[in-house]
């Protein structure tokens, strides 16, 4: 259902069909209309971290698009694994966490000025295989690669790896295929000597067909360890360009930010003109370039921070507690499999999501990103303001200035949207005409013939 | 100084989650606190002080609610007067809060405060800089070696560990770019009231900090280990004074009775110390 619902949202022209397919998400705050999601942005990972104490699970989202046999991953773990700790998982939950916590556009339709009060916005792991015993352990000689387990995993075999040395290490991997970038080895040596272990994978071919997928399924791993980091160095080393990645973290006290690097809130609640409705894709990812440019590429941004129990409009339903057990989030119980309340239940869940935004590369992020929990526990959603003018008859002293007041109200708007996304002005300017925003000072009557108009003395 | 304070609250307000209400109920706990101690040890009520901390805690901790904040407060310069030693105070007030509130985090007080150590814009980060030295070089002279030397300490640390690691020279620039830290080592570690007086034993007290410090971040994962560094540090100071003892340090004056055993008619006529306030 997540699936269709995604794929139906961008071409979602109008509120009611959007409305339709959430199954009337009218809510508290306007109307929910449309959302952006990950799939924007070219090159973009997603990983989800359930972090509590030094507990940790990750999942990592598969987007690999070529030739299934092309296919291996180097990542750095704290820890030597055992089959247990990893798992594979459906890309679906992923899917649905970046749906539900995607930024939003809203809308609100203005009241007749005749008869409106006061406008108040009120919103604001599977089989049992033991690692291997030391006498399994096999070293390879001269290379100083240490195999420390394998395991064929869903559609992946897996082995972890310790090494001595980066040149023995790079030697092994390219030995056994694993494709390695230039000056890849300065940074599996800095990896090696802080005691770091390597998960490697490919796909075995036979179990990926027996799964019947086109697509790849995310890997999880779960392991115990003070280190609180996602390990970005590695992938830095030959990008053409910088690269988006996406982090769901899954807490219990509160949002997580990063403690090496800034982070920053996208800007939100801003009011935008009525065609960015269409646009709403094209906007999102606009505007978060030229937000990442005015922090000089340096800043990680937080798109969503928010209790899982609930959400306010809704881009879509919570994740069920089966969804958040797989993604790891044991302190969760069994029982249930239906779909969360929308608003503060009773049974509180007590999990909390932060949807962190990062465009980087080897310049603007050196070094791995650190996360650190903190107890801030208040909500954040980026999200976009649609208001349409009151389009009925209405005749009184209010509603001309209400008319008058509409042209000032929409140059706001274009300015708003050009801030935030970095496009011309001007272009706004005319897409908004197109669009029914009309910039004209409505014709008005002068001042005096209220004054004297009544009057039946003409001179 | 007031100027000063002005604008690094304006920062904070613009670049940090806390609101006015937080940082008036800091400064409420903190000068509340300041004027019970003076009351019960019998001195004279200086306000100065407990905004240094105020400050301090406004920039460095965050909490839900005005609360935890206030408690921080409290605690912080509750400390200065009792918990002392051989005339001085063992804490660094604004830390003391800060570790406490922290550990108090962890049990009883489950998540109600935590520090934002990213949360420095390169802009901030330099602006902070400027104002520690400049404010230093002005105020603090005779204890400039000691934000010195710990910055020192620290950056040479984090050098070699690159080096050797053979990471490229960004990773220990960016942590050093780290505005908690610059905070930290110019108005929390510098006080002279908790530093130790004799130049050996502040040598070991400031390359002491930044080791400890270097080994809670980096080797234990411990994201406030600049805090507890110095809490640790300043444990050992009594050992340190009494190693390389030196006369106490006084505001404008380096050599002079403790303000404690000066008579009260005497003291009115103090000249009004002119340096910032002892923390």
């Amino acid at each position: 259902m997540h699936r269709s619902l995604k794929k139906t949202l961008f071409a979602a022209a109008s509120a009611t069909a959007a409305l339709a397919l959430t199954g009337g998400a009218v809510a508290f705050c306007g109307f929910y209309v449309a959302k952006a999601d990950t799939k924007l942005f070219n090159k973009a990972s997603k990983v989800a971290i359930m972090r509590d104490g030094d507990r940790t699970v990750i999942t990592m989202a598969n987007d690999f698009q070529g030739d299934l046999k092309e296919f291996a991953m180097v990542i750095p773990v704290p820890v030597v694994l055992q089959e247990e700790q990893i798992h594979v998982t459906d890309n679906a939950i992923l899917d649905h966490l970046d749906a539900y916590t995607a930024p939003r556009l809203v809308e609100y339709f203005d009241e007749d000025p005749c008869v409106r009060d006061k406008y108040l916005e009120r919103a604001q792991m599977a089989p049992t295989a033991v690692m291997e015993d030391e006498a399994g352990s096999r070293r390879r000689d001269g290379l100083g690669v240490t195999i420390e387990a394998e395991y064929t995993v869903g559609e992946y075999d897996i082995q972890i790896l310790s090494a001595d040395q980066s040149d023995g290490l790079a030697q092994w991997l390219v030995e056994n295929g694993y494709k390695l970038p230039e000056g890849a080895e300065a940074t599996l040596g800095s990896y090696i000597k802080q005691g770091t272990k390597f998960f490697v994978a490919k796909v075995n071919l036979e179990e990926q067909a027996e799964t019947g997928l086109k697509y790849l399924r995310p890997l999880q791993i779960a392991f115990e360890s003070p280190k609180f980091l996602l390990p970005i160095r590695l992938g830095t080393v030959n990008a053409d360009g910088k690269q988006e990645l996406f982090v769901f973290g899954l807490t219990r006290s509160g949002r997580i930010e990063t403690t090496n690097y800034r982070t920053v809130k996208l800007p939100t609640g801003m009011d935008v003109p009525l065609y960015v409705k269409n646009e709403f894709g094209s906007f999102y990812k606009d505007m978060f370039h030229e937000q990442v440019e005015k922090e000089n590429g340096r800043a990680v941004f937080m798109e969503y921070a928010w209790n899982m129990n609930w959400c306010d409009p809704c881009a879509a339903d919570p994740l069920s507690s089966q969804e958040l057990r797989e993604l790891g989030v044991y302190w969760l119980g069994n029982d249930s499999n239906s779909t969360l309340p929308r608003r503060p239940g009773p049974q509180a869940q007590d999990v909390y999501v932060t949807r962190l935004h990062v465009s980087y590369d080897a310049q603007t992020f050196p070094e791995d990103l650190v996360f650190k929990e903190t107890g801030d526990k208040s909500n954040f959603q980026g999200r976009y303001v649609l208001r349409h003018p009151y389009k009925g008859d209405a005749n009184c002293e209010a509603a001309e200035e209400y008319k008058a007041a509409l042209p000032q109200r929409f140059e706001k708007e274009a300015q708003t949207l050009a801030n935030l996304t970095g496009w011309d002005i001007d272009d706004i300017r005319d897409k908004m005409n197109e669009a029914g925003q009309d910039f004209d000072e409505p014709a008005k009557d002068p001042w005096w013939k209220r004054l004297w108009g009544d009057d039946d003395k003409k001179g | 100084m007031a100027l000063s304070a002005i604008l690094a609250v304006g920062l904070a307000l613009r670049a940090f989650a806390i609101t006015p209400v937080q940082i008036a109920g800091i400064g409420a706990a903190a000068l509340f606190a300041q004027y019970l101690g003076s009351l019960m040890t019998a001195t004279r009520f200086d306000p100065r002080s407990a905004l240094v901390t105020t400050l301090s805690l406004s920039l460095l901790l965050r909490a839900d609610g005005v609360t935890p904040l206030m408690i921080a407060a409290l605690i912080g310069v509750g400390s200065k007067f009792m918990l002392r030693f051989n005339h001085k105070h063992i804490y660094n007030p604004a830390n003391a809060g800060i570790v406490a509130l922290l550990l108090l985090s962890e049990g009883p007080l489950l998540d109600a405060a935590w520090t934002t150590p990213g949360q420095w814009g390169t802009a901030l980060w330099f602006a902070m800089l400027i104002a520690g030295a400049g404010l230093f070089v002005t105020y603090r002279a005779a204890r400039f070696d000691v934000p010195l030397m710990f910055l020192g300490a620290f950056a040479a640390l984090i050098f070699a560990r690159a080096i050797w690691l053979g990471d490229p020279l960004a990773i220990p620039l960016l942590r050093l770019q780290n505005g908690a830290l610059i905070l930290f080592a110019f108005f929390m570690i510098s006080d002279p009231k908790t530093t130790p007086d004799g130049v050996i034993s502040r040598i070991v007290f400031s390359a002491g900090a930044a080791l400890i410090a270097y080994i809670l971040t980096y080797h234990f994962y411990i994201a406030d280990g600049l805090f507890y560094a110095l809490a640790i540090v300043c444990i050992a100071r009594p050992v340190l004074e009494w190693l390389d003892p030196a006369p106490h340090y006084q505001w404008g004056d380096p050599v002079k009775i403790p303000a404690l055993f000066i008579p009260s008619k005497r003291r009115s006529k103090e000249p009004a110390p002119h340096p910032l306030p002892a923390e």
